[in-house]
Formats: C-alpha cells, structure tokens, sequence
C-alpha cells in the first residue's frame, strides 16, 4: 500500500473534495479554494517523508526513489499552479465551477504519477490518457470564450492524434517482442525495421506532448485560448512529466538502439530550439510568446537526453525542475496582470516597472531564469544541460544551442525593455495582488533564486538517477 | 575565511542595505560607505599581498579559498589572487569608487541604478578573484547583464538600441567562453584522474593539441568581444555613447579589462601550444585595431564617441601586447589595462560632467570651457595627457613596456605589427590634442557657457581619485610591475614550454 502512496493521497483528496462539493450550493462553492489548496500542500509534505520502493501488478507499476522524487517535484508544481489560479477562479464567470477545477486538475496529475511509475506499456499508456483528457475540459473552461472552447477541442483531437499514433508504435512493439513490460521488452529490441517504426512512432507521439517540432503546431494556439492557469500547467506540469517519462522510456527500454535515436534526437534538438525561438521572437501576444519560448525550452531538455548517462538523466530532471519554478513564476505574472486588466500583450507591458514593480521584478527574475543568467537556478540548469551533452561529444550540437540561447535572451529582453525601458501614456494600472498571488509567485522566486545555489538538490537528483542507464 | 570573500559579501551587503533605504540620500550614501570599505579592503589586499611575498611566500596563488560546491562535476568555489588579480581588483575599487560619486545626480530610480551598478561590480570582483572556470563564468555574465538595464533606463540618445546591441554581442560572446570552458574541462584530465574546473591544475596539464587548436579560437575570440577586439568591437561605441557616466567608466574602465584578462588567464594559460599556433591571426586583428581605432577617433566629433574609440585601440594593445607572449610585453599588458582603466574612466567622468553643464557632446559646439570651468578643464588636460603616453603618467609606462616587449621578438612578422600598432601613439597625439584644443582653449563659442558653474564637490572627489591613481603609477611604477611580473611566472612557463624556440 505505502508504495503507492502518492497516488493514493491524490485519489483520496480527489474524493474528499467530490464529497464536499456535493455539500456546496452554487454560491458557496468559492468556500472549496482554501480546503483544496491545504489537502494539496498536506500531500506534498507527505510526498516527502522517504518510502519504500517497490514493484505492484506483477511489474507493471514500480516505485523507485527517482520517480517518487519527481512526483513530488510534480506535487510542488501543481501546488503553484492551485496558488496561482486563486485569483481567477473567484472571477464572477468561473464561480460555479470552482470545483470542477481542482478535481480535474487532480485527476489528471494522477494520470502522470502512473505514468512515472508504469513498470509496463500498458501503465503507461493509461496513465497518458488519463493525464491528457482532463486537459482538454480544463482548456475548454471558460467555455463561453470562443477561444477556450477552441483551445479545448484542438488538444482533444492532436492528442486523441498522438495517442493513435503511440498506441499504434505499441502494438508494433508488442507484435516484435510479445510483452508489454519494460524489463522484458529492453533485451528483445534489436532494431529490427519494424522495431524502428514502432519507435519512430512512438517518438512521434510523446513528441507531440512534450511539443517538439514538427509536432508542436497545437502548441501556440491551446495556450493562447486556454486560461493562463491551464496554459501553465499544460507547460509545465504536463510537459515535465511527459519529459520525464520519455527519458526514462529511452533509456531503459530502448537502450539498444540508442545510436539511432540519440541521431534521430540530434535532429530534432536543432530543429526545436532554432523553430521556438525564431517563432518566439515574432509573438505580441504573451500566452503564445510563452508557448514558444517552452517550446525552445523542451529543445534544450533534449540535449540532456542526449547526455545517455547518469549525468544525463539527472540534468534533465534538474532542467525540469528549475523550469518549473522559472515558467510558473512567468506564467503567474501574465496570469494575474490578464485577470485584472485582460491585457495579454507585450506592448501592453509597456512602462510597467513604474506602476507594478513588485510584479516587473519577478517576471524579469523568470525571464533572466529562463534565458539562463546567472545566478538564477536557470543559469545552472542550462549549464548543466550543455556539459550533459558535451561529455557525448556533441560539440556541435552545443554550440547551436548557444547560439540559440542568445536569441533566446533577445526576445526575453523584449519583454523586459517593455516593462523597464519604455514609457507608456496608458500603463496597466496600478493594482495590488491578492495574498495568493503572492504567496505563489513568492514561492516561484524562492525556488529560482536558491536551487542554483543549494548543490545539494543536484546531488540528491545525481544519486537517484544511479543505474538507470 | 580569507580576505576575498570580502569583494563579494560587501557588495551583496550593500545592496540589501540599498533595498532597505528609504530615501534618494541614504541610497547614495549607503552606496559610499559601502563602495569605501570595497576600497578600503583592496587596498588592504594589496598591501598584505606585498607583505605575503616579502615574508618569502612564494605560492603561486594567495590567500585562498576552497569550497566544494557541485561535487560530482567536481565545481569548487574557489578564491585565489596572484600579483595580477591583485592590481585588477585594486583598479576596479578605484573605479567603482569613482563611479559612485560620478553618477552622484542621478534622479529617475536611483535605488535600482545603484542596485545595478554594484551588482555589475560585484561581478567583476567575482571574476578577478575566482581560479574555477565555472565560477569565473558565472561572475562574467553577472556582471555583463546589469548593463542593459543601466544602459538602456538610465541611458541617452538611441539607448534601447545600443543597450541591445551591447548585452546581444557580449553574451553572443559569453556563449563561446561557455563552450570552450566545457570544452576544456572533458580534457581536463588527459592522464585519466578526476575532471576539474580548477584553473591551477589544469595549467598544470596539457591539453591535447588537437582540442586546443578547436578550444583557443572560441575563447579567445569570446573574451576579445568584451576586450573589444577588431572586428567585435562596434557594440563598444554605441553603448559607450549610449550609457549614463558611471557606467561608461566602470565598463571601459573595468568591465573591457575582463576581457584582456580572460584571453590572458584563459586562453593563453591553458592552451599555449594553440596560441603559439593561432596566435598570428588575432595579432593581425589586434594590430587592425589598434590603429583603427585610433584613426576612428580622429573624425568623430562626440565627445564620448572620440573616448570610445581611443578605447578600442588602447583595449586592442593590450591584447596585442598579450600575443607577443613574452615576459616584458606581457606586463605591459596588464599595465595597460589598469593604466587605461584609470585614464578612460576619469575621461568618461570628465565628459559626463561637462556634458552634464554644456548638453551638447559635440567638439564643434564647445570652446574655451578652460575659461569656464578651470577644474574640469585641468583634468581633461591630464587625462589627455595620460593618453598620448606623456611619460609621468601610467600611460606612458604601459605603452613603453609594451612596445620594448614587442620589439623583442625578432622576426619580420613581429616587428611590422609592431611598428604598425606603434604608429598609433602619434595619432593618438593628433585626436587628444585637438579635442583639447577646440574643447577646452580658443574663445567661448556659446554665451550660455560663460556662466556654467565649476567641479562640484562630488565631482572632485571622483576625479582626485582617479588623477591621483594615474599620476601614482606614472611616478612609481616598479611596485606595480613587480608585482604583475611575480604573477607572470606560471604563465611564461608554460608559454615557453609551449614554445622553446621564441626568446
């Protein structure tokens, strides 16, 4: 039972609210909020005390130190995420579905805790799903929006998409290697051609999650009509996760055909980085300059995949986890300034610092995080990552990704030159946020600021990741 | 805990104490106090450094401190100076110095600006002091990204442009650092053994000659975009121009010399073999740039574009003077950075406080301001002076050691670029002289000048400082170059290990 402990605190907190919401009438459902945020952060702390790892259903779900330390980094994640939307749900049109909210949102980190810990094909594919269909309900939330309802059709049908596509590279392995357990299936790759389409298609559908290009056309458009808080969550908590899974996946099952994909790979991190950005530049709009700019980032996570070692695998959990605090601090900045004056766009932000600088401040913080400027956990992230795939000899590769990081730091910029440099006739007002609000973004700033510093974390993840490759 | 972690704690301090102040004079104040123990502590080093290896101290670098921070990619926090770090951070405590009473009438946000200054030198002090590569890396980008908010909020004329311009090219720059330090440290340990990010035991390794001859371009090149290296330098005018006037000081004062003395302490000490190799290209470009920022200086007619100019070919000697790889060239290498350092901040200090008065910038405009503001006008004379190499003065030290240096190596090559770069001084001359000339003498050209008050109180105490430095290491230069050539032996060891043949 404690092997599982985590998913089981979730279900539990997911029944706990059911049961309460039945009690609220439609008026008083805001009285939900506070109740919902303390159970999750309850979990999070007990995600905490160290357990036992261990194996479940024969195999199919396992539990081992690693995954149980990125399902807290995920716990923390959604916790910001909950934090942050405090501000927007209590908005007139969201009232009644306050809810509706959390337990999506619950069920759907769920999803991905089982998929961290499936031990088998089938697990995963689950677990995927589970994690993907809430999303799409939460993209649609405001559904009134012409554009949210858009927004959560056009994930549903590109998911519904990938999964085909995954589901279809599984049967494949399954018909090559007659099992679905990972254990089982690693020593009978061989990279037989059907094999090989069998990965390519499975790569492209975690692709298409983890939104590298080509596939990341949906990526842009959901995060612009989705509410900021879902845009957030879908870049961060789906994407790490989905991130987190596929390294996994590389790296114990597929390991023996690595040669291909770490080539396959190479490809697609030059594409990813090099299209994000040059995309990136050209956006007004915040949401999808924000989509962009993720879409780069998972670029830079690949070159840590690339790393196909210990190293590898713990810069890619770090990356992860320093993205998190980094875009979630962003994210809550857009957040709030479109929940009180609905503006979403760069020149929008004009003369902010002046008005706001409480809030300029920590979006520059996430911005200068981002683009990896030291001494923020970004910078360390990135450095991180490059030594990862350097130590492959990709120096090549490396060199790109540089290059890619000083576009990257011009449009970042941007942003910055709006709120700092520029004045504006009509800045956004000046507002104060609610104690929320703060409390997540502090914990965002908190996060960015001493990750890089405390070696520690990086140690820990460094000795977690032992033996997975 | 030694001494150093002093250059980092007080300024860290200084701007807490900045965020926690309540009005536009504590700021300042606090930004003084904290500035003077910066400087209080460096002339401290300095005089426990002389006093370290007169007692027979002969360890290669003082005063150290060694923290494991990233134990598995074996990154330390590691602190250590020799003789050369040594006068670098002693020239950056006078110039922030400087600089804090130069930018003493900033209005819009001073918290912020004072904020970001001294986070731009806490930078700096950072990478003078730390021998980890990883470190020293990240001290460089600290202290370059302050500049495009102190540029672009608190600059003038087309600041977004220059302010972009300079943090893209920079950082663009930083990037190729970024690799080459990754670069060497998998080949850290060619023998087998631990990897290591620490500048001292890799020097005592060598790097295979193969991956020095891929590694020396990206870092050289990489710390010549800050040390304004020919073709890299146009980010220099622009944000020079561009930038409020302590930040003009402390970035061709301070933040240009991290360049020069990353191609010194990075490049060159760790990959001698390739810099005996590659060595001739980027002497030709410094020797371009040499003279063409000299010859760029004499058509500007901005004041502060002349300054910028006259910096990128005064930058350019030095690392002219760092690829003759000779023992006396290289100190005047170091020399020169500090001399310049000195020298162009009072210059920028200068021009901030007469173009604070007059608002115009352009030579043509302005005349006979010696009448106007005798002070002010003495100073420039001085630095002017400085400039051009008039012996009394540090410049003259720096670019006599040089060119003696430089003339050593025997071959046509070497003497050419030498002659070439040497003809700078006469230029040199011609630009320094005629800005003197229409500035300062002839009859006042405009009569709203001839009420224009003199040097303020902070004003002076900024330029004594710096007149006193240049005039100090002009009279008594042999403490100095005693204690650069005491830091110099590492590196000519192993630079004529590389080499045999030279010298």
């Amino acid at each position: 039972m404690l092997i599982m402990r985590h998913e089981l605190l979730l279900i539990a907190i997911t029944v706990i609210l059911l049961i309460v919401e039945i009690f609220l009438s439609n008026t008083q459902k805001h009285k939900i909020i506070l109740p919902a945020i303390l159970l999750m952060a309850a979990v999070t702390v007990i995600g905490f005390i160290p357990g036992t790892p261990g194996i479940l259903f024969g195999g199919m779900y396992q539990s081992t130190a690693l995954s149980m330390m990125f399902k807290n980094i995920l716990n923390i994640g959604v916790l910001i995420v909950f934090i942050q939307s405090v501000d927007w749900l209590k908005q007139p049109q969201n009232k009644e579905k306050i809810s509706e909210f959390f337990i999506l949102m619950l069920s759907t980190l769920i999803g991905m805790n089982y998929m961290i810990s499936a031990g088998d094909f089938l697990m995963f594919y689950i677990g995927l799903e589970l994690a993907t269909i809430p999303v799409a309900a939460l993209a649609a939330y405001e559904r009134m929006k012409e554009k949210s309802a858009e927004a959560g059709v056009k994930l549903i049908f590109t998911s519904a998409l990938s999964s085909g596509i995954l589901l279809y590279g599984l049967s494949m392995i399954y018909g090559t290697t007659g099992t679905m357990y990972f254990a089982d299936v690693a020593p009978l790759i061989t990279g037989v051609p059907l094999q090989v389409l069998a990965f390519i298609f499975f790569f492209a559908g975690m692709a298409f999650k983890i939104s590298l290009v080509p596939f990341h056309l949906w990526t842009a458009d959901v995060y612009e009509g989705a509410p900021v808080n879902v845009a957030s969550y879908l870049s961060v908590i789906s994407k790490g996760a989905a991130v987190f899974v596929f390294t996994i996946i590389l790296y114990t099952v597929f390991y023996k055909i690595a040669v291909m994909w770490s080539e396959l790979l190479y490809g697609i991190t030059i594409l990813t980085i090099t299209v994000g950005n040059l995309f990136a530049m050209r956006q007004q709009n915040l949401k999808r300059f924000l989509a962009f700019s993720s879409i780069a980032q998972a670029g830079f996570i690949l070159l840590g995949m690339l790393g196909q070692s210990q190293l590898g695998m713990t810069t890619v959990i770090y990356f992860a986890l320093v993205y998190i605090f980094s875009n979630l601090g962003a994210f809550g900045v857009v957040g709030i300034i479109s929940n009180r004056t609905g503006k979403e766009n760069i020149n929008d932000y004009d003369g902010l610092y002046r008005t706001n600088p409480n809030l300029s401040l920590v979006m520059m913080l996430a911005l200068f995080s981002l683009a990896g400027i030291p001494p923020l956990a970004g910078f360390f992230g990135k450095f991180f990552l490059f030594t990862a795939a350097a130590k492959q000899g990709y120096y090549i590769l490396v060199l790109i990704a540089l290059i890619n990081t000083i576009i990257s730091l011009y449009y970042y910029l941007l942003v910055i030159k709006a709120m700092l440099l520029n004045n504006s006739d009509q800045p956004i007002a000046k507002f104060t946020s609610d104690g929320y609000t703060r409390v997540g973004l502090l914990m965002c700033v908190a996060g960015m600021v001493i990750i890089g510093f405390a070696s520690s974390i990086y140690e820990m993840v460094f000795n977690l990741s032992f033996g997975l490759y | 805990m030694s001494i150093l972690t002093l250059f980092i704690i007080i300024p860290i301090l200084t701007i807490i104490g900045i965020l926690f102040s309540k009005s536009h004079m504590q700021v300042k104040w606090i930004s003084v106090v904290g500035m003077s123990l910066q400087l209080l502590s460096a002339i401290a080093l300095i005089f426990m450094y002389l006093a370290e290896r007169r007692a027979g101290n002969m360890a290669e670098v003082l005063f150290v401190q060694d923290n494991v921070w990233y134990e598995t990619l074996n990154i330390h926090f590691y602190l250590g100076v020799d003789g050369v770090s040594v006068a670098m951070i002693g020239l950056t405590a006078l110039v922030v110095f400087a600089g804090i009473f130069a930018s003493w009438d900033i209005v819009d946000l001073p918290r912020e600006f004072f904020t970001s200054l001294i986070l731009l030198a806490a930078g700096v002090f950072g990478f003078f002091i730390s021998l980890d590569l990883f470190t020293m890396f990240l001290f460089y980008e600290l202290a370059v990204i302050p500049m495009y908010l102190l540029i672009g909020i608190w600059g003038s004329g087309p600041r977004h442009y220059s302010a972009m311009k300079l943090t893209l090219m920079l950082m663009g720059g930083s990037a190729f650092i970024l690799l080459g330090i990754i670069g060497i440290y998998f080949n850290s340990a060619p023998g087998g053994g631990q990897l290591t990010f620490d500048l001292i035991k890799i020097s005592k390794q060598t790097i295979p000659l193969n991956v020095q001859l891929f590694l020396f371009p990206f870092l050289f090149a990489g710390f010549g975009v800050l040390g304004a290296m020919f073709p890299f330098h146009t980010w220099s005018p622009d944000g020079h121009a561009s930038a409020p006037t302590a930040v003009s000081m402390l970035h061709a004062g301070v933040l240009m010399k991290l360049g020069g003395y990353g191609c010194y302490r990075v490049a060159v000490f760790l990959l001698p073999e390739a810099a005996h190799q590659l060595g001739w290209i980027f002497l030709i470009l410094a020797t371009i740039g040499v003279i063409y920022g000299a010859l760029g200086a004499i058509w500007q007619k901005d004041l502060k574009y002349i300054n910028a100019y006259s910096s990128v070919s005064h930058c350019a000697l030095v690392l002219f003077a760092i690829l003759m790889f000779n023992q006396t060239a290289m100190n005047g290498a170091i020399m020169q950075m500090i001399s310049h350092g000195i020298m162009t901040a009072l210059f920028f200090a200068l021009i901030g406080m007469i173009y604070g008065r007059t608002h115009t910038r352009f030579i043509n405009e302005m005349g006979g301001l010696m009448k106007v503001m005798p002070f002010l006008g003495v100073a420039y004379v001085i630095a002017g002076l400085a400039s051009l190499g008039l012996p009394g003065f540090s410049g003259f030290v720096a670019e006599m050691t040089i060119f003696v240096g430089s003339f050593q190596n025997a071959d046509t090559f070497h003497r050419v670029a030498t002659i070439i770069a040497a003809s700078s001084i006469v230029v040199t001359a011609v630009y320094v002289l005629r800005v003197v000339g229409t500035l300062l003498l002839g009859k006042i050209k405009n009569e709203h000048f001839e009420n224009l008050p003199d040097a303020k109180w902070y004003d002076k105490v900024s330029v004594i400082t710096l007149i006193f430095g240049i005039t100090f290491i002009g009279m008594a230069p042999l403490w100095l170059s005693d204690m650069i050539t005491g830091g110099l032996g590492p590196i000519m060891h192993k630079l004529l290990a590389a080499a045999p043949i030279l010298n």
